[in-house]
């Protein structure tokens, strides 16, 4: 009972963040490019840090901390892109959206799915790397970037 | 698999420490008694242990300040520089905040007491108990002691038996000797 009741409680910091660390950087240097990795790795963890004490238990902290590196990752992304013109043409010569189109209104999608058609469209990411992102399964992100890109469509129609 | 480079390591605790999200810094230092583990909270030093083990460490300290606890060098280089003052016998009383949190009642006021047990002397577990105003409370102060959160700076060393005999030590009976002897500028103890 007590290892269980352990393995529930909020570790401290230090612990979560040594398990956590490479794992973190690995994912935000497939995202982002090991330059502009560095800068979000500190801005993951201080984030991190920010909402620590108030987790109620230990359970899924790597899901909880690979999505707000991926946030991070989403933000990082938008604020060196420069901006775009929207037009109403979306399909690129591989018939996927030119994700450069579809941006600025990928903000106004619920938030799983924003991140799921950013990190496929927009970093090329494989559907496995975005579940992990998301703490979901392969196809769960498959289908929230699916239903994030129909919701483009329509809006865009 | 990527690893975090060093650099990026200390950069990001330096930063935590410095955004104030921080509940306990801690760090291991080198001292002739053994590698000590340090951690201090805004408020001051709050632990010095013997035991330099993190894993064993940050769990009590999270119990007790807050989840927060992050390995923060810097933030103990005040504690660690006048430790080795210290041990070189160049310093004889410590200028260090101390964040005593979660020690109350009769324990607060015997490791108050303790803190104004001079370096070089010594006094016995049943002094401090009468000092207390609670003269059958000997054993008492001797888990107390047992228990100090921040040795050597709170000095449960200078503390023995009424017989002169040295009783016991958290950090373990050599340890005891050794800062008694550094502090009495002899090779060997000698209590009468």
């Amino acid at each position: 009972l007590k290892r269980m009741m352990e393995a529930m409680s909020v570790p401290p910091f230090e612990r979560f963040y040594v398990e956590h660390r490479d794992a973190v950087f690995g994912h935000l240097v497939r995202l982002l490019g090991r330059q502009r990795a560095e800068d979000a790795f500190q801005e993951t963890f201080l984030r991190a840090l920010r909402g620590y004490d108030t987790l109620r238990h230990g359970r899924y902290l790597r899901a909880w901390v690979f999505t707000i590196a991926t946030r991070v990752a989403i933000d990082e992304g938008r604020k060196r892109r420069p901006e775009v013109v929207p037009e109403l043409d979306v399909e690129s010569a591989d018939g996927r959206p030119a994700y450069a189109q579809i941006e600025h209104l990928a903000e106004e999608l619920p938030e799983k799915e924003r991140a799921a058609v950013v990190l496929r469209y927009a970093y090329d990411l494989s559907y496995s790397d975005i579940g992990t992102a998301l703490g979901s399964s392969e196809e769960a992100a498959r289908q929230a970037a699916s239903s994030g890109v129909r919701r483009l469509r329509r809006r865009l129609s | 698999m990527t690893t975090v480079p060093n650099a990026l390591d200390r950069s990001f605790r330096q930063a935590a420490a410095e955004a104030g999200l921080i509940d306990v810094s801690f760090d291991v230092a080198d001292s002739p008694v053994g590698p000590l583990l340090l951690a201090v909270t805004e408020a001051g030093l709050c632990r010095i242990s013997f035991d330099p083990e993190p894993e064993r460490a940050t769990d009590e300290l999270a119990r007790t300040f807050g989840v927060r606890v992050l390995r923060g060098p810097r933030e103990v280089d005040r504690v660690r520089r006048e430790l080795e003052e210290y041990f070189e016998g160049r310093r004889r009383t410590f200028d260090l905040p101390l964040d005593l949190r979660g020690r109350s009642g009769f324990s607060r006021e015997i490791l108050d007491r303790l803190a104004r047990v001079p370096y070089g002397q010594v006094t016995t577990y049943k002094s401090l108990a009468v000092e207390a105003g609670n003269p059958l409370a000997a054993r008492a102060v001797g888990t107390i002691m047992n228990r100090n959160p921040i040795p050597i700076v709170l000095p449960c060393h200078r503390v023995v038996g009424s017989n002169g005999s040295l009783v016991g030590y958290g950090g373990g009976l050599d340890r005891k000797r050794l800062l008694l002897d550094l502090e009495s500028g002899r090779p060997r103890l000698d209590i009468h």
